[in-house]
């Protein structure tokens, strides 16, 4: 240490000052990185345990086969599959037209400084927030029984879940839709197209990407819903597959909670298998989203 | 309400045109002719001139802030008319007039008349978006739309329910716009995938394809090199012959080298309240705004002492 010259010490100095910095820069990103994985390994955990529980009840007899309450080895998620599926058609087709018709009106017709368009925004805010249960106790009170009195059958399920998942297509198509440049609305009526031409013919093409991925995370969301369907009244054990849309029907949460909730231990393995089922379902569909944001985003 | 626009001026048109030709005139029949019929027709004989625009004091407010004033002069046929002036003063504004694209601003109002072929483009009956039909627009950007250049063209002619064969159509669009020999052979490639040059000729293509009576262009070179420039410019030049043509500049030279007539702006931003709104200074051939205008601040802003 004593070969060290003077000029070392100072160099010493503006050295440990940087370093502190150094530190601090350190411990932040190790924040931020604790942060990072919290969620991450709580997620990774709960897959882990799922799949350590269930990976191997999946197979394609699980899929096709109806559930049984006395034999956990051959019981299935058939019907639930199936009403999974239904409810997501039926949903896709009652939230794009109405979800893209708001947006689109919000956007391109309302005056957005008027009070009723301002109040409408906060109402929608507001929805997309709302507990899914409530919208379950709404489906109940509106379309299972008083005014449509559907009882609960899977329209009246898709509504319900329709109804839910709603504001947040309305925001992120209005999102899209903004993205289109006014630039090319400008382009089109200056051509003479008429302001619905536009819409149709530039804007709606434009946005379509962002929509569709909107629509998609949307659905994706509702499928998983659990609360709103028990409270309207869905079935959680169905030996039977839906056959129309007013027949009842059961869907693959349901289904989930009927297993897990048996008091035979032995259904928790095919509780564990249909939630690998339902999130294979959602991985799915998220790529499919990821894919058409990635392939189609255009940057103007 | 399309119908006023374009029969009052046809006839007039036609009395003017029945004086100086033989050519049987469409829509005799009292059928209702569309304005772009007449546009194509034959240049005018010297000394026949006419106005397709008649600007009557015309005066463009932002919410409550006036943006320009008292404007008032006539735009002619078959000429290049440049809109000069220092930043600010109102050009854009007053063009946008032109074709009612001030419409799309909610707070823009319009005071004053603004005559084409004798109708007021601001009446309570007049559609817009009829007004647009007859009046193309090209923007300072190139706003080409995302999709193939063919259908960039077709888009225009599509929307109007133009009969006739597209293909043509496009091709003739390109042709007047000096981009076919370029893009012929890749028509169905994303316009995107084009120069801006390319993009902002196909702008212009795009706005021909619709045959238009008169063509706007809000400082079409002003994202452009010289040589693409300089093209738009030969290109002005040729469309004169059959279209009328407004363009805002401030590339001095360029409204020397292309316009007929030059229309000095001003504003005085700095001055005080009455000055800070845009007006018009003087309108004349562009040979005397540039040799030998009428006012001083004509002469200095165009020699570049000051704006
Ligand atoms: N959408 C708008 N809302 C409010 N004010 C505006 C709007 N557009 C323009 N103005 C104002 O109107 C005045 C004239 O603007 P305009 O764009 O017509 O000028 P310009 O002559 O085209 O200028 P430049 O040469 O920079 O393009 C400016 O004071 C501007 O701030
Ligand atoms: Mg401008």
């Amino acid at each position: 240490m004593s070969a060290v010259p003077e000029a070392g010490l100072s160099r010493k100095v503006v050295e440990r000052a940087s370093s502190g910095q150094r530190t601090k820069d350190l411990m932040f990103r190790l924040a931020l990185l604790f942060s990072v994985s919290v969620g991450f390994v709580v997620l990774a955990a709960l897959v882990l345990d799922v799949m350590i529980d269930g990976a191997s009840r999946v197979s394609l007899d699980f899929i096709t086969s109806f559930p049984s309450r006395i034999s956990p080895e051959s019981t299935g998620v058939k019907s639930a599959l199936i009403g999974t599926i239904y409810l997501m058609v039926l949903c896709a087709v009652f939230i794009v037209p109405v979800g893209v018709a708001t947006a689109v009106y919000l956007e391109e017709y309302a005056n957005r400084d008027s009070r009723l368009s301002r109040l409408i925004e906060v109402n929608i805010q507001n929805l997309a927030a709302v507990p899914s249960v409530v919208y379950g106790i709404l489906g109940l009170a509106f379309i299972v029984r008083g005014p449509l009195g559907l009882g609960p059958v899977l329209l009246a399920g898709a509504l319900t879940l329709g109804l839910l998942v709603l504001p947040v297509v309305i925001i992120v198509s209005r999102e899209a839709i903004r993205a289109v440049p006014s630039s090319i609305r400008e382009g089109s009526l200056a051509l003479g197209a008429t302001q619905w031409q536009t819409i149709w013919k530039q804007v709606l093409p434009g946005a379509l990407p962002g929509i569709a991925t909107g629509v998609i995370l949307a659905l994706s969301r509702a499928i998983g819903e659990t609360a709103p369907l028990l409270v309207i009244g869905a079935a959680t054990f169905a030996r039977f597959n839906p056959e129309g849309i007013t027949d009842r029907f059961t869907a693959m949460p349901l289904a989930i909670f009927e297993f897990i909730s048996d008091a035979d231990t032995e259904f928790r393995a095919a509780g564990a298998a249909a939630i690998i089922v339902l999130l294979a379902l959602l991985v799915v569909m998220n790529a499919g989203a990821i894919f058409l944001r990635n392939r189609y985003e255009r940057k103007w | 309400m399309a119908e006023r626009v374009t029969q009052e001026p046809d006839r007039q048109e036609r009395e003017a045109q029945a004086a100086t030709s033989a050519v049987p005139s469409a829509g005799s029949d009292g059928q209702p002719v569309a304005l772009q019929t007449e546009a194509h027709g034959q240049k005018p004989a010297a000394g026949t001139r006419e106005a397709i625009y008649d600007l009557d004091d015309v005066g463009v407010t932002y919410g409550s802030v006036p943006a320009v004033r008292e404007v008032t002069f006539p735009i002619y046929q078959h000429e290049i008319t440049a809109l000069i002036g220092p930043s600010g003063c109102g050009k854009s504004t007053l063009i946008r007039c032109l074709n009612r694209m001030n419409d799309l601003i909610p707070a823009a109002s319009v005071t004053g008349k603004v005559s084409y072929h004798g109708q007021n483009l601001y009446d309570d009956e007049i559609d817009p978006v009829q007004v647009r039909k007859h009046i193309g627009m090209v923007f300072q950007k190139p706003n080409p739309f995302p999709k193939t250049i063919y259908d960039n063209i077709a888009f225009g002619p599509r929307v109007l329910g133009m009969d006739g064969n597209m293909d043509e159509i496009v091709e003739s669009a390109l042709r007047r716009g000096a981009l076919w020999d370029e893009v012929k052979d890749r028509l169905k490639t994303n316009a995107f995938g084009m120069s801006g040059g390319q993009q902002q000729r196909l702008c212009i293509a795009r706005a021909l394809a619709t045959s238009p009576d008169v063509i706007l262009m809000d400082e079409p070179c002003s994202a452009l090199d010289p040589i693409s420039t300089g093209r738009i410019e030969d290109l002005m030049l040729e469309l004169k012959e059959n279209y009328s043509i407004v363009i805002v500049t401030h590339n001095m030279q360029q409204a020397a080298r292309v316009s007929d007539r030059t229309a000095f702006f001003i504003v005085d931003l700095k001055g005080e309240e009455s000055h800070r709104i845009g007006h018009l200074v003087e309108l004349s051939p562009t040979e005397k705004i540039f040799t030998n205008p009428d006012d001083q601040r004509t002469e200095d802003y165009v020699t570049g002492k000051f704006g």
